[in-house]
């Protein structure tokens, strides 16, 4: 039996550690700030900032889906390819069959949704490991957008309005000289809508109780196959968003375009104090993570570090947020 | 015979502000069996630990074999010859019994180019041989019985030589005649010397096996004593330092004319679950008894929609029901309490709240699957309040609570669930005895308010202190049934028990 204070002692501990792995992350792209504004004059600039923020939006969106799925305990190899097939479904319908935006954003969105129901449904109900699931996804994804766009990129030629979704400034237009491009506006309304989701709804409290510990969970009479299908479709929601993000700020949908992008999806999330183990997580995190690669990527860019190099850091920074996050969990 | 083998003295161990061991002592002597018992979380592992290396004392000695001995990682303790046969079992599953055994110091030939298989063999069978084991050296440990494998593990330890070897509950997964196999392996390492030190819950195993018994409190010492001038109520008195609960037997006159809640018929699955048919009355606590392997737990899980059956009707509450799953089973008030509380229980890292939220989830949401936490936590302060959950708070995780109070929060889970048919398999298994006594408490309220329980165990004295009903299984069929008045006996479940069906 355990006295009043050992007790308290243990839930004081707990509450610091929960604490710390937010802290740590965000102290980490504070000072990663700090370091690039005083080794180069042209990082803290309002024009420099917006861009960092315009090349996190795609990435970092793609990242919050992949949150859901990393909280379950799962990992999606698709995000990358499936985000090019919904690019490339947005161009079909509004390049080819000259639909309206809307219509082409909304078949954007529900491809990447179908496809995680797919991937959902063969890993929930068929039992096949969302690795090998999503992999195949991955795949298939590749294969039909190249297949789709006859392997030629789709241009939104004089679209001007698909354009304005990514590039165009909603914040520019009510407040002068703000011009914060929609995309970035985007990628943080989806953080906030992600984060509620994640934190304040039924589906987030079974996303960390599958991820948790998923045959209790089944065994408390928690339909698991039918959660776990819907956090799969949620995850597609965000790379469909992803794909018509990367399709309005290129102004096309490129087929040959999406591979890579699932692993710095990944990379952005466990930067983020993700556990890859399932269970623990959030999405200010994942936020915070793919604002650390792209702070990383562009510091080192402004320092005239060769673009081969900067790979080279963003591996070790992985390297060093996952052992952090090790040594954090050892003491605790 | 008496010479000591190892001797600890004035140990001391603090963890992060908690005082885990205060000037503890130990000795064990050669060719000894003793026995080191204490609630959960009175130090007996933390103090085996110190001994193999795995944590580090703060202060105090360590005799071994008369010269003080440092002890700063597993590998030193396995190399003075100090061994620990852990609960659940190292051993590398799809590898060889002659490969667990040799691994790591694998013989070799050929200017040690090669491993030398034949003569690992060889070795590994005059091994088994000394001990009069019968298994084959080329057998895979994941074809052996979990009993079998225990002994390999056993063997694996006498192949470093060691003089000391620490069994940690080596009984909790055995059928009986298992336990009488390991019982007479201790019986030849007693034989040749090796001191053993023998943790276990099981009061009854301790004067059995055991030739002294050395009891820790609160990570203190208390005593240690010759197991053959002690009675078992002296033992258990000294381990919980109060009062233990000792109820009458049930009140029997519940199981006669009674409204049946749940009824099986003829259900089967696989090997496990044959032609099973019981019910179950209201406000009843019928006990489920049979050895390790008799099926039980496959019937609560078939029953539950754990697993998928292959034929069989359920009802409840006169009306019959498909189970296709857990989900659906909980629909129809039925909850499952899991022998194995860590896998299948609960959720380890996550807070009492969530746990005990965690069956009715949609209970506690407001518009758009909003969660609404605020009625969460009155619900789980309710559980921890009315079952007398000791945790700090409902914020507390799970894993930082004791067995019996992890049990009282997954009852909790269910009663918030307004489950009213609860299976419990083996509901005390890993629970200190002061905490066993609290749960049969309340398993017995629970029956008093109408609640009706299945209650798997393999613990005689626990079903007969608590079922108002026993049915017995053995090999997948139930082969006895018996009212629990003064008539029914140990002995008598344990020949419908032993039933062996042609």
């Amino acid at each position: 039996m355990k006295t009043a204070t050992t007790v308290g002692i243990q839930k004081k501990q707990f509450a610091f550690h929960a604490g710390l792995q937010q802290f740590l992350a965000f102290g980490s792209l504070i000072l990663l700030v700090i370091f690039f504004s005083i080794a180069s004059s042209n990082f803290f600039h309002f024009s420099n900032i917006v861009g960092i923020l315009l090349s996190t939006a795609v990435i970092g969106v793609l990242a919050l889906g992949a949150t859901f799925i990393i909280v379950t305990g799962g990992i999606d190899l698709s995000v990358g390819t499936v985000m090019t097939l919904s690019a490339v479904m947005t161009g079909v319908f509004i390049t080819m069959w000259g639909l309206p935006v809307w219509v082409g954003v909304i078949g954007g969105l529900l491809t990447g949704a179908l496809c995680g129901l797919i991937s959902g449904f063969v890993i929930a109900r068929l039992g096949i490991p969302p690795f090998i699931a999503t992999l195949a996804m991955m795949m298939i994804a590749k294969g039909l957008a190249l297949v789709i766009s006859g392997t030629k990129p789709i241009y939104f030629t004089d679209n001007e309005v698909f354009m304005e979704i990514a590039l165009g400034s909603v914040l520019g237009d009510l407040i002068p000289g703000f011009d914060i491009p929609n995309a970035v506006l985007i990628f943080f309304l989806a953080a906030i809508i992600g984060s509620i989701v994640l934190a304040r709804t039924i589906i987030g409290r079974y996303n960390f109780a599958i991820g948790s510990n998923e045959e209790a969970t089944r065994l408390s009479g928690v339909d698991v196959r039918k959660w776990k299908i819907i956090i799969y479709m949620i995850a597609g929601l965000f790379t469909g968003l992803a794909g018509v993000l990367m399709a309005s700020r290129l102004n096309s949908a490129q087929p040959a375009l999406g591979m890579g992008y699932e692993l710095e999806a990944i990379a952005a999330v466990v930067i983020g104090g993700t556990s890859l183990n399932g269970g623990k997580g959030s999405i200010v995190g994942t936020v915070i993570g793919a604002l650390i690669m792209s702070v990383l990527t562009n510091g080192l860019r402004i320092m005239s570090v060769p673009q081969e190099w900067q790979t080279v850091v963003v591996g070790l920074v992985i390297l060093l947020a996952v052992y952090a996050d090790i040594l954090r969990r050892r003491k605790a | 015979m008496s010479q000591t083998v190892v001797r600890m003295e004035g140990i001391e161990k603090h963890f992060a502000g908690v005082h885990a061991l205060k000037q503890c002592q130990f000795d064990l002597r050669a060719g000894e069996v003793h026995a080191l018992v204490g609630e959960n979380g009175a130090g007996k592992s933390t103090m085996m630990k110190v001994l193999t290396g795995v944590y580090q004392k703060d202060e105090g000695r360590i005799i071994y074999h008369g010269n003080e001995a440092h002890i700063p990682d597993t590998r030193t303790a396995q190399k003075l010859g100090i061994s620990m046969i852990h609960q659940e079992l190292n051993l590398a599953l799809d590898l060889t019994v002659a490969q667990n055994i040799f691994i790591g110091k694998e013989p070799r030939k050929a200017i040690r180019l090669f491993l030398d298989d034949k003569e690992m063999n060889r070795q590994t069978a005059i091994l088994l041989k000394q001990m009069n084991l019968d298994i084959e050296p080329t057998a895979l440990v994941s074809e052996l019985t979990v009993a079998k494998q225990q002994m390999v593990e056993i063997i694996k330890a006498i192949s470093y030589d060691s003089q000391v070897m620490i069994m940690d509950e080596p009984t909790a997964a055995l059928s009986d005649t298992e336990i009488d196999e390991l019982f007479k392996m201790i019986d030849q390492l007693r034989a040749k010397g090796v001191g053993i030190v023998y943790i276990s819950h099981r009061m009854a195993e301790l004067k059995r096996i055991t030739d002294r018994i050395t009891v820790m409190r609160d990570g203190t010492y208390i005593d240690t004593v010759n197991t053959a001038e002690v009675s078992i109520d002296r033992i258990i008195a000294m381990m919980v330092g109060r009062e233990i609960y000792q109820p009458a037997k049930p009140d029997r006159q519940k199981s006669n004319d009674q409204e049946h809640v749940f009824e099986v018929r003829n259900l089967n699955r696989g090997k496990g679950v044959k032609n099973v048919s019981f019910t179950l009355g209201k406000g009843e606590i019928l006990g489920v008894a049979g050895l390790v392997g008799a099926g039980r737990t496959e019937t609560a899980r078939a029953i539950f929609g754990a697993d998928p059956i292959d034929s069989g009707e359920i009802f409840v509450h006169g009306r019959k029901v498909q189970i296709n799953g857990p989900h659906q089973a909980v629909m129809h008030g039925i909850g499952y309490l899991s022998e194995d509380r860590k896998h299948y229980g609960c959720l380890l890292e996550m807070d009492v709240k969530t746990n005990v939220a965690l069956a009715s989830l949609g209970k506690f949401t407001k518009f758009f699957s909003w969660m609404n936490d605020k009625h969460m936590a009155s619900a789980s302060k309710k559980v921890v309040e009315d079952l007398k959950v000791k945790t700090p708070g409902i914020g507390q995780m799970l894993k930082n609570l004791s067995g019996g109070n992890q049990q009282k929060v997954i009852i909790g889970k269910w009663l918030t669930r307004d489950c009213d048919i609860l299976i419990f398999d083996e509901p005390t298994r890993g629970i200190d005895i002061g905490a066993k006594s609290e749960i049969y408490k309340l398993l017995e309220s629970l029956a008093a308010e109408g609640k009706s329980i299945i209650m798997i165990s393999s613990e005689l004295p626990e079903i007969l202190r608590l079922s108002h009903r026993i049915i017995v299984m053995c090999e997948g069929r139930i082969t006895g049934e018996l009212i629990n008045d003064d008539s029914a006996t140990q002995e008598q479940i344990m020949t419908y028990a032993t039933d062996r069906i042609s």
